[in-house]
């Protein structure tokens, strides 16, 4: 498949619906079971990943194409790019709490969650697998973090009328909310094909 | 051959973003982070604090010389530290939640570790807690009082004193060691008497694993330096003229032993009766201080209770678990006030039976140790 003759718009749905970084790639699952048991804080963790997903791919595609190509330094991507992650990180969180006490209550103390969260540094990888053009990098970043966002909401609403299911004791917990997202995955490939060749 | 030219290029570039990325960093740490001097007013402008803004609030009055009771070390996971702030705190952090009550919330009580100080502030501080002070101390001497339990004497350097009523506990300040990464605190009452302010007398009992008591039992030597904090507590004798019944187990023996020896200096003489549950007689310690104590107070009888003596213990005193003890001893408590220290199964326990017999709440008093 030739992802990179894919326009920025074509990119930004395709990374919500038909190739969710959550439910096709299967990245970061670890915030996304643990966080996902209320709706409030999924949609605070959601608008982070949204956040911090479009920044380091607009950081970090810079950096790989002025930096680490003509140097030819690729193989230092994975330590470079996970340093950019982890920095923006912090200068965000630093700034959010100074400018929006509101924004940083609601979204500030997920954001050292997100520094580990494998989803956004699958999407740099991604990002220089299919050889994106920046807009269409800054396009799969928002639009990965809203796809991640999209899944992790739709679980914690459902998640929470399982609160009221009776589920067997062997699969209360990890073992209930996997499954789920396994069917929300296979509801998700049911989007395939609305994008050409994505 | 190695090329190394291209290995500085690597190890340059890759040093080179990520100093660029900590100098965006350090500018914003000074800039953005940055929320100058702010002012804390405590108890309606009784006292004012001029502070460098961006830190926790409970981190900020520590180094200011005032100590919140905490236990954690300002991770949030005691939910100790709470203060009641008046204005400038904003919004309760998610941190906070779990130990704020409903009373809480309307009181404005916060948990000082997880508030950060951006703004003017005002706070509630209780009277009491300008009262507690950091104290450098020496260990002057550790005796074993049981296998299990030793007693650590700490001597004040540079001639501080240390006022505290009898009952109260201070905090042991436990350094980073191979257990634990960061220094913790751990509450001890208090057994040597207020009258002697030089110094501090502890009763450790080894927990298995505990971070401070394999620190105490393992390391401590005589000499060592050791800082503690307190006083704290509300466990003290009240003013009354009621029979008095004390009950303890283990270590519980620490702060009974400091109100007792209060009570022989201040000329206390009201009617005590003290009930020490043991397993068996190994368990026992201080049963010849406590009989001395028995001769300078007329009104005293100490009633050591085994549940378990063992067969070479010839043991003819009062045997059982304290609460049968406890239930032989009394009839009906209408005249008495009751004052326990020690585990929480065995507080529990006693204020069941107390109750049974008639003695109402506010007359319960209690140390547990969790």
């Amino acid at each position: 498949m030739n992802w990179s003759t894919l326009g920025p718009a074509a990119v930004f749905f395709g990374a919500i619906f038909t190739n969710n970084i959550l439910l096709t790639n299967y990245l970061g699952m670890c915030s996304f079971l643990a966080i996902s048991r209320e709706v409030k804080s999924s949609v605070g963790l959601g608008a982070a990943v949204v956040f911090v997903m479009g920044m380091t791919n607009a950081l970090n595609w810079p950096i790989q194409y002025y930096i680490l190509v003509p140097l030819g330094l690729e193989y230092l991507g994975f330590i470079v790019y996970i340093i950019v992650i982890a920095g923006s990180v912090q200068l965000v969180e630093m700034i959010v709490e100074r400018v929006s006490e509101s924004l940083y209550q609601n979204l500030g103390i997920f954001l050292p969650l997100i520094t580990v969260n494998c989803a956004v540094f699958g999407a740099v990888l991604f990002m220089f697998i299919r050889k994106y053009t920046f807009l269409a990098s800054l396009a799969y970043g928002l639009g990965g973090g809203l796809g991640w966002a999209v899944a992790i909401v739709a679980m914690a609403g459902l998640r929470a009328k399982m609160a009221r299911a009776r589920v067997p004791r062997g699969l209360e917990g990890a073992g209930i909310a996997l499954i789920i997202a396994g069917i929300m995955s296979l509801a998700f490939m049911g989007f395939s094909g609305m994008i050409p060749a994505a | 051959m190695f090329p190394i030219g291209a290995f500085f290029i690597g190890v340059g570039t890759a040093a080179a973003i990520a100093a660029v990325l900590a100098l965006v960093m350090a500018i914003a740490d000074a800039t953005i982070a940055n929320y100058g001097e702010v002012k804390i007013s405590i108890n309606d402008g009784s006292k004012e604090l001029t502070v460098d803004g961006g830190r926790p609030l409970l981190s900020t009055l520590t180094a200011e010389g005032i100590f919140i009771p905490s236990a954690c070390g300002g991770r949030g996971s005691c939910g100790l530290c709470k203060l009641a702030v008046k204005s400038g705190a904003g919004e309760y952090a998610p941190t906070e939640l779990p130990w704020i009550t409903e009373a809480d919330r309307k009181a404005n009580v916060r948990l000082s570790c997880q508030v950060k100080v951006k703004r003017d502030i005002q706070i509630v501080v209780p009277e009491e807690l300008f009262n507690i002070k950091e104290y450098q101390t020496t260990v002057a001497s550790i005796r074993d009082l049981t296998y299990d339990i030793k007693e650590v004497t700490l001597k004040l350097n540079d001639s501080q004193a240390l006022d505290f009523r009898a009952g109260r506990y201070v905090q042991f300040v436990v350094p980073a060691y191979e257990l634990t990464p960061d220094p913790v605190y751990r509450a001890y009452s208090v057994s040597s008497s207020p009258s002697r302010k030089d110094a501090v007398e502890l009763e450790i009992r080894l927990v298995p694993n505990g971070i401070c008591t394999t620190y105490v039992f393992q390391r401590l030597k005589v000499g060592d330096s050791v800082n503690i904090n307190g006083p704290y507590g509300e466990f003290h004798l009240r003013d009354s003229d009621r029979d008095i019944i004390f009950v303890a187990g283990g270590s519980g023996m620490a702060p009974i032993k400091s109100i007792l020896q209060d009570m022989v200096e201040r000329g206390i003489r009201r009617k005590a009766t003290y009930f020490f549950g043991a397993r068996a007689v190994r368990d026992l310690f201080l049963v010849e201080e406590m009989q001395e104590l028995e001769k300078k107070l007329p009104g005293f009888k100490f009633v050591p209770a085994l549940s378990n003596p063992e067969p070479n213990d010839n043991w003819d005193g009062e045997k059982g678990l304290i609460t049968e003890v406890l239930s032989r001893h009394f009839e009906r408590l209408d005249h008495h006030e009751a004052y326990l220290c020690g585990s929480p199964g065995m507080i529990d326990a006693s204020i069941k039976v107390f109750k049974a017999k008639g003695l109402p709440d506010e007359l319960i008093f209690y140390d547990k140790f969790a």
